[in-house]
């Protein structure tokens, strides 16, 4: 098998992967980029309505008003000293953006364009601020793009279209790299690394409607648990409340900052009742289960009355051009209507794992070892969607991801840097280690007769959206536990029809498969065990949240153990803030 | 509805053949797409790239009816029957409807994709104005599907010369945006019969795109910068 040697290994080229490389590169690192797709083609470039930043370009603003509404946000499951981390370091990292390139929309005045998201505040709940910053409705692709760019300059070394098999950890549990799949060709390759870096999204496909691209399999968070690391927070999974009814493509919350706004069948502004200070712009979480309760008690729009209005025609052609060009082509392909004119009809479709890979703020993967709860893997990192910081908690603000990628890509390839002059030397690499890796597509050659993937994929993601959904219960998790392992022994009897070697689709999606058979039951067990209800984690048995028991972080572990880890309450310099009744 | 499909495994086949499918009761709105993953449920050999589903990643650019376009974004009730489904053209063929890209990235990173400014930056944003950004609209939402350089007969006979409409869309976004200062490099490096000339305004490009966007008359604006820089 070809062997190659690179000083850091980055698994996924969404925003944290090329962010991250991109600081190891300009450090004069030795960086690989392996990604399943083309760099541009990764999640983030999907990515709307914008990112946060209290740049104060429209109204006053300060990272510490930033920070509170986060960590509200987050339902206080957000850890505060990787909460202020980030707030602080906003504002520079959207300049350092916008100096390498990103086209961001401008106000009158030339600065970067604001626009108001939900959950922001002023002054601390107070009136609302305009902190997202924006490139139209298509900051995820500017920054994307613009971070590939960046990368090309640095010379970083890309592996378009390699697929990571498994992480290999020798006995003192260092991270020596992976090993990967050539997907044109069906080859392997051992990439040992000084350094390992996870950042490959998170785990959209899980349920059946959602905003996320086919490619968003958890690939990195299987590997982890592959690999003996838990992951962390795993029932905290939020649904986005304006995706396309029926269809899941994403509406961004851009559409209520621009001052867009949900109606029932009875054309009530229902968020009024919901959240009489922040209406529409108030948490993701809570907008999406007031949608649920109005559909449920009947208030739906349309013939099946399943689906509620997103009106925005008040606003008028121009704003809607130049702001939302990206909502107008949407919604005219997917949802025939055209929102110039009428309002897009919109359910809360699965959005965004807030639970991942446990890392501190530096990017460093942790779990209990021999010494604390929080013991750093040596030479293992893991940034964005699949990683779980925590700075969003229990529930994610609108416009936080693009921040979060940033910020911690940022941060972990300094820190890799710093290892780096550490730890010089690739360590001894053993091929039992190896042998390991490749069973797993060794399991894959064999053929004849056995249920497919297609069907087995379709089944997992009913189930979640059914026993895991918005709303739920003990009765219903417990079944859906029952349901998930079941379709997990089935996978055993899942064979390929397609045993070609040449870009084998059909084997990367029986690979992507196994992860997410494994992430289903990680989400529903975790679900299960907490008995409460937080964020986005909603329990109709336990509706309240209960600090006193369930203010700590939930880690899964491949054999179906649920540990628990307490919350960081306390910032790095600032107080903290102890949790209240969340109103908005 | 009918579908013929351009087939091609280099481990099992000697030549690229068509195979015919045969499927019915689509929602209303389905696109080519999901046309596509139902055939794969059927006939999971069948090998194509896709991801985001929306028309945002660009990866399922493919030729449908003899025009290249996106899958995720073609109605399935907008094509004639039978569909006919091939690879976009010009470029090496891997699997079935997978090509090789590689010519395509190549001249995308020929035209050096990124803001080069020789100052010292300032603290904060460089200063734009709405009207400065303004011109890079219908230049950044570029998504590298493809469709656009792989339907333009100039780039078949040369793509490893001539830039391609794609990326000299690319090497306009830079040129048109008021923070970069490389202007004069990056003309240079277009100078020549190939790289920028061999556009002749077929016009293909503009045709395909599907995002809307249009290379020829970003190409028509590089070389009227020329021309200014000349005289």
């Amino acid at each position: 098998m070809e062997r190659r040697h690179f000083d850091t290994l980055v698994i996924g080229s969404g925003g944290g992967g090329l962010r991250a490389a991109l600081q190891l590169a300009q450090g004069e690192a030795n960086v690989a980029v392996v990604s399943k797709v083309f760099p541009t083609r990764s999640h983030t470039v999907a990515a709307q309505g914008g990112m946060n930043a209290a740049l104060a370009n429209v109204v006053p603003d300060n990272w510490h008003w930033h920070m509170y509404d986060t960590v509200k946000g987050s339902d206080y499951l957000g850890d505060q000293d990787a909460i202020e981390y980030m707030c602080r370091a906003a504002s520079h990292l959207v300049v350092e953006l916008e100096h390498a390139g990103v086209p961001f929309s401008r106000l009158p005045n030339g600065k970067i364009y604001q626009r108001p998201f939900g959950g922001q505040s002023q002054d601390f709940g107070g009136d609302q601020a305009a902190r997202t910053c924006a490139a139209a409705d298509r900051t995820g692709h500017a920054i994307l793009h613009t971070l590939y760019q960046q990368n090309i300059h640095a010379k970083t070394h890309f592996f378009d279209e390699y697929f990571a098999i498994d992480l290999i950890r020798d006995e003192e549990d260092f991270i020596l790299g992976a090993v990967v799949l050539n997907i044109a060709t069906g080859e392997p390759l051992l990439i040992e690394a000084k350094t390992t870096l996870l950042a490959t999204g998170g785990v959209g496909q899980l349920f059946r409607t959602n905003t996320n691209a086919r490619i968003n399999t958890g690939d990195g968070m299987a590997m982890a648990l592959r690999a003996g690391i838990p992951v962390q927070d795993m029932e905290f999974f939020q649904f986005h409340p304006t995706g396309i009814a029926g269809k899941g493509m994403l509406i961004t919350e851009g559409v209520r900052g621009e001052g867009g706004y949900l109606v029932n069948k009875d054309g009530e502004r229902f968020m009024e009742r919901y959240a009489p200070h922040a209406k529409d712009l108030a948490s993701r979480d809570v907008v999406s289960r007031a949608i649920a309760i109005e559909i449920r008690e009947g208030r739906g729009c349309g013939p099946d009355a399943d689906h509620v209005l997103l009106k925005l025609e008040h606003l008028g052609p121009e704003v809607i051009k130049k702001r939302l060009p990206g909502i107008l082509d949407m919604a005219r392909t997917f949802a025939n209507v055209d929102p110039i004119k009428e309002p897009i009809p919109v359910f809360p479709t699965a959005h965004y794992t807030m639970g991942g890979i446990p890392t501190n703020r530096f990017g460093q993967v942790v779990m209990p070892l021999e010494h604390s709860a929080e013991e750093a893997i040596p030479g293992l990192y893991a940034v964005g969607e699949c990683a779980c910081v925590s700075v969003h908690g229990a529930n994610r603000l609108g416009g936080n991801s693009l921040l979060d990628i940033v910020v911690f890509g940022r941060a972990a390839g300094n820190h890799i840097i710093e290892f780096l002059k550490e730890n010089r030397y690739h360590r001894p690499m053993k091929d039992e280690w190896v042998e390991r890796a490749l069973s797993r597509l060794a399991r894959w050659e064999q053929s004849g007769e056995g249920e497919s993937v297609d069907v087995l994929r379709d089944e997992l993601q009913r189930t979640m959206e059914h026993y895991c959904g918005v709303f739920r219960t003990e009765e219903v998790l417990a079944e859906g536990v029952e349901k998930v392992k079941a379709l997990a022994k089935r996978l055993d009897a899942v064979r390929l029809r397609d045993q070609s070697k040449v870009f084998n689709t059909a084997r990367i999606e029986a690979l992507e498969l196994e992860n997410l058979v494994s992430l289903g039951l990680a989400t529903v067990k975790s679900a299960l065990a907490r008995q409460e209800s937080r964020g986005a984690h909603s329990r109709m048995d336990y509706p309240d949240r209960d600090d006193e028991r369930w203010m700590k972080h939930s880690l899964y572990f491949e054999d179906g153990r649920v540990e628990y880890k307490p919350v960081r309450t306390k910032p790095m310099s600032v107080d903290t803030f102890p949790p209240k009744p969340r109103v908005y | 509805m009918r579908f013929l499909i351009y087939r091609y495994d280099p481990d099992a086949d000697k030549t690229p053949r068509m195979q015919a499918y045969e499927l019915d009761g689509f929602e209303d709105g389905a696109m080519l797409l999901d046309a596509l993953f139902r055939i794969k449920a059927q006939d999971e050999t069948l090998s194509f790239r896709r991801s985001c589903g929306e028309g945002v990643c660009g990866s399922d650019a493919m030729n449908i009816n003899g025009r290249n376009g996106l899958a995720c974004i073609t109605p399935l009730d907008s094509l004639k029957e039978p569909v006919e489904i091939r690879p976009v053209p010009g470029m090496p063929v891997i699997r079935d409807l997978i090509v090789d890209m590689e010519p395509f990235y190549h001249q995308y990173r020929a035209v050096k994709p990124w803001l080069t400014v020789h100052d010292p930056e300032p603290e904060a944003e460089f200063l734009q104005s709405p009207e400065q950004r303004d011109q890079l609209d219908g230049l950044y939402e570029c998504i590298l599907c493809g469709c656009c350089s792989t339907a333009c007969p100039s780039f078949w006979w040369n793509p490893d010369k001539f830039r391609g409409p794609a990326a000299l869309l690319q090497a306009w976004r830079f040129l048109a945006d008021s923070r970069d200062q490389a202007t004069g490099e990056r003309l240079a490096e277009l100078e020549g019969p190939y790289r920028l000339f061999r556009c002749h305004s077929i016009m293909n490009c503009v045709d395909v795109c599907p995002k809307g966007l249009n290379p020829t008359k970003a190409i028509g604006h590089i070389k009227q910068l020329m021309l200014k820089h000349l005289v």
